[in-house]
């Protein structure tokens, strides 16, 4: 009876909460550090949440070599092997996006963080792969880019 | 038990009565672009006074709600009025002047003169046909000495959002500290300002927000089965990437990084691969396009055989609400298509 009362109590009450905000094509946040602390924090964020950073390509540095004005750009490559193997295992389609990567630039003294959101990942897979675990990724990359927010 | 009851009742009631958080929302939804004091980068500057100053609520509540489409600034269908109206009320405290308001009844002017006056004193930045300027925001990928991008006037967000008032206003008085001056100050009368003011509503009957090419239903990879070795295939990947005027990165496994080399999976081979002018200016139209950067193709080979494949540019386009990137989102599919074809038949 007073489960039933409960479930009715949080049934009623979630009707008046503002909706959750449905998942974004894309993950964006804005760090208020500088490129380099900000990239700092980003890379020890992702080795926290268990992901090994795979490689930072230096886009900026390719522009400028060929005589580019840029401002400092990379591209952080990051997974976990075993969950990428399964990945490319049971959904040979998704290595094109495989490893998930980051993109990090400067806007002048602060950082700007955009990475696409893995749910992505779960339409491409459909059935062979359980999306939970592409929730999981979605739900590690925005804690990541909070963490990176918050860092200072 | 009733003690469980009450406290979960008291926690839950908490977040129904408390006002949703300006701020804490600002910095969710709309800080990783338009800056934590709103002083822009991807997205235009809100807290530049003169903004501020003239724009009325509902023109940013309006805007929040349905974004400026093909012009980057999303919409936010999923935002309640009251935390819509929270993020505007965060917005405004950046002025301690109080938000003007203005009246939503139309403004009678001559559109056919004011189409007159528009190409002689308003195309050379807001485009011929109200597009708007070019780039995405104050820094990176447009000039920064250039405080804010000319607004799409034709753009079925901003013709929603802004009242005749709000743009007769702006028409008038301008906008400190950005190019758009004060059309009285330039010598046009009343009258000819209401005729401007006529002639960009009428953008709002023929409207294209440039959303016509967007690509949400393409395929999101382009994969072709390859008549060759996963060696051979590498190698002509090479000989096409480089017939296509891209540079080579570099080839390597897509396993790199992951586990020592020796365990590395051989039969997943990822070629990254650039041209710089393109990158450049695909980076000048919208920085976040490096979340598919470099352009790369992945050969693997499984018992169904060897294959090639590479996200789809077009359908990633959509995801960035930018008109302008869809033709460099098509070029490079072509380039793509082209590529795989030409290794793989």
């Amino acid at each position: 009876m007073i489960v039933r009362r409960l479930g009715l109590l949080v049934s009623v009450i979630l009707l008046f909460l503002p909706p959750v905000s449905v998942a974004d094509d894309i993950i964006m946040t804005r760090s208020t550090l500088p490129f380099p602390e900000a990239m700092l924090a980003l890379q020890q964020s992702i080795s926290e949440h268990g992901y090994t950073v795979s490689r930072v390509q230096r886009i900026d540095i390719g522009l400028t070599g060929m005589g580019y004005k840029t401002d400092k750009y990379r591209i952080v490559f990051a997974g976990k092997i075993d969950e990428i193997r399964m990945m490319t295992e049971k959904s040979p389609q998704l290595a094109a996006y495989l490893p998930p990567k980051i993109a990090i630039f400067a806007e002048e003294g602060q950082t700007v963080l955009v990475t696409l959101n893995p749910e992505l990942y779960a339409e491409i897979a459909g059935d062979a792969i359980d999306p939970v675990i592409f929730d999981r990724w979605t739900s590690d990359l925005r804690s990541i880019f909070d963490d990176v927010n918050k860092a200072n | 038990m009733r003690l469980i009851y009450l406290t979960i009742l008291l926690l839950l009631s908490v977040q129904v009565i408390a006002a949703p958080d300006g701020r804490q929302l600002y910095v969710a939804h709309c800080s990783a672009c338009h800056g934590d004091q709103g002083h822009g980068g991807v997205g235009v500057p809100l807290s530049l006074p003169s903004f501020l100053d003239s724009v009325d609520d509902r023109f940013l509540a309006v805007t929040i709600r349905e974004g400026r489409p093909g012009r980057v600034m999303p919409s936010f269908p999923k935002l309640s009025d009251a935390q819509i109206a929270a993020i505007v009320g965060y917005i405004r405290s950046w002025s301690d002047k109080p938000a003007p308001r203005y009246s939503p009844v139309p403004v009678k002017g001559d559109a056919k003169n004011g189409g007159l006056l528009y190409a002689k004193h308003c195309a050379s930045c807001h485009g011929e046909n109200g597009e708007g300027g070019t780039g995405t925001g104050v820094t990176f990928s447009r000039r920064r000495e250039l405080p804010i991008i000319a607004p799409a006037l034709n753009n079925s967000g901003f013709l929603a959002a802004a009242s005749d008032e709000l743009i007769r206003q702006t028409l008038q008085l301008g906008r400190a500290g950005t190019p758009m001056g004060s059309f009285l100050e330039k010598g046009l009368g009343k009258q000819e300002i209401d005729d401007v003011v006529s002639f960009v509503r009428s953008f709002a009957q023929d409207r294209d927000d440039g959303t016509k090419t967007v690509a949400a239903n393409k395929d999101k990879i382009i994969r072709l089965a390859s008549s060759y070795s996963l060696q051979e295939t590498v190698e002509n990947l090479k000989d096409a990437i480089i017939s296509q005027n891209f540079i080579l990165i570099r080839t390597d496994l897509l396993e790199h990084g992951l586990v020592k080399e020796p365990d590395e999976n051989p039969k997943q081979v990822i070629l990254h691969f650039c041209n710089f002018r393109f990158l450049f200016d695909a980076l000048a139209v919208d920085p976040r396009v490096g979340m598919f950067l470099p352009c790369r193709v992945t050969v693997t080979e499984t018992d169904a055989g060897v294959f090639v494949s590479a996200i789809n540019p077009e359908y990633m386009s959509h995801l960035f609400n930018n008109a302008e990137l869809d033709q460099y989102c098509k070029e490079m599919h072509d380039v793509y298509v082209t590529i795989i074809e030409d290794a793989t038949l």
